[in-house]
C-alpha cells in the first residue's frame, strides 16, 4: 500500500516544476505548458485524496479542472496566434502593449 | 508490485516535467509534456479511477496537447539563444528551498479526515464510471452545468480572437 505522503510528495514536486516553469522561461507556449504541469499536479492531489479519504468528490473537481484547462489552451492559444500575427514573437517579455 | 509501478509513473512523471521545463525546441517540450500526461494517467489508475485515467488520456492527451503542437507547428519557431529569464538562477534558488520546506511539511502530516460515503469496495462494484455519473449528476450538477456554461464561452472567445480581421487587412493592403 502506497501511503498518501508519497502522492502528495509527487505532486509538489510537480507542482514546484510548473511553477519554476512559469517564473523562468520566456517563451509564451512553454509558460502555457508549465501551467498543465501545475493544473497536473492538482489533479493528482485532488485524486490522491479522493481515493483515500474515499469520497468522490475530489474526481469530479479533477474533471472540472481537465475542462477548464481545455478551455484555457483553446483561449491562450487563440491569444498567441493574435499576438503572433502582429509581433511576429511569442516572448513574454516583448508582449508589453498593455503595460502602464 | 504496485509500488514498482508507483515509483515507475512517479519518477518518469517527474523526469518528464523537469524536461518539459527545460528543454530548449518547443515541440521537444510539448513531446514531453506528452510523456508527463501519459504517466500521470498511469497514477490514476493505480488510484482506482479509470474513468478519469479515459478522461486525461482522450481529452488532455487526444486535444489539448494536439491543439499545441498544432499551434506550434503553425507558428514554425525558431529557438532563441537566450530562452530562460535573465533572472532564472534567482528565481531558481527560493524555490528549490521553498519546496524542500514543503516537502518536509508534507512527509511529516497525518492527512487524517473525515471519511467520505464511497469506499473503494462500493466503486469497485459498480465500476468507476458508475460512481462519478451518480455523483455528478446529482450532487454536482450546477458545477457540471457551470462548466458547459464556461467551455461555450471559451469556444466563442478562441473564434472570436483567432478570427482575420478583415477590414484591417484592406487598409494594409492600400497603404
Amino acid at each position: 500500500m502506497i501511503p498518501l505522503s508519497a502522492y502528495t510528495t509527487v505532486s509538489a514536486i510537480l507542482f514546484m516544476t510548473g511553477l519554476v516553469g512559469v517564473l523562468v522561461r520566456r517563451n509564451f507556449i512553454i509558460v502555457l505548458m508549465s501551467v498543465e504541469i501545475m493544473m497536473n499536479a492538482a489533479n493528482i492531489n485532488l485524486v490522491a485524496f479522493s481515493h483515500y479519504l474515499e469520497s468522490m468528490a475530489g474526481q469530479l473537481v479533477a474533471l472540472f479542472i481537465i475542462a477548464i484547462a481545455a478551455g484555457e489552451a483553446a483561449v491562450g492559444l487563440a491569444i498567441i496566434i493574435v499576438v503572433f500575427r502582429s509581433k511576429i514573437s511569442t516572448n513574454v517579455d516583448e508582449m508589453n502593449l498593455l503595460k502602464w | 508490485m504496485i509500488g514498482m509501478f508507483f515509483a515507475y509513473f512517479a519518477v518518469v512523471s517527474i523526469a518528464a516535467g523537469v524536461l518539459t521545463v527545460s528543454l530548449r525546441h518547443p515541440v521537444h517540450c510539448a513531446l514531453s509534456l506528452l510523456v508527463l500526461l501519459m504517466h500521470v494517467s498511469g497514477l490514476f489508475i493505480l488510484l482506482n479511477a479509470e474513468f478519469l485515467w479515459a478522461v486525461q488520456v482522450i481529452v488532455y492527451v487526444g486535444a489539448i496537447l494536439v491543439l499545441y503542437l498544432f499551434v506550434l507547428m503553425l507558428m514554425n519557431l525558431k529557438t532563441d539563444e537566450r530562452y530562460f529569464h535573465p533572472w532564472a538562477l534567482y528565481i531558481l534558488g527560493p524555490a528549490v528551498v521553498g519546496g524542500g520546506y514543503v516537502l518536509s511539511l508534507l512527509l511529516r502530516s497525518p492527512f487524517d479526515g473525515a471519511k467520505g460515503d464511497t469506499p473503494a469496495a462500493a466503486v469497485l462494484q459498480d465500476g468507476n464510471t458508475y460512481a462519478v455519473g451518480i455523483k455528478m449528476f446529482s450532487d454536482h450538477l450546477l458545477q457540471f452545468e457551470i462548466v458547459g456554461i464556461f467551455l461555450l464561452g471559451a469556444i466563442i472567445g478562441a473564434i472570436v480572437l483567432a478570427k482575420t480581421p478583415k477590414p484591417l487587412d484592406r487598409e494594409r493592403e492600400r497603404l
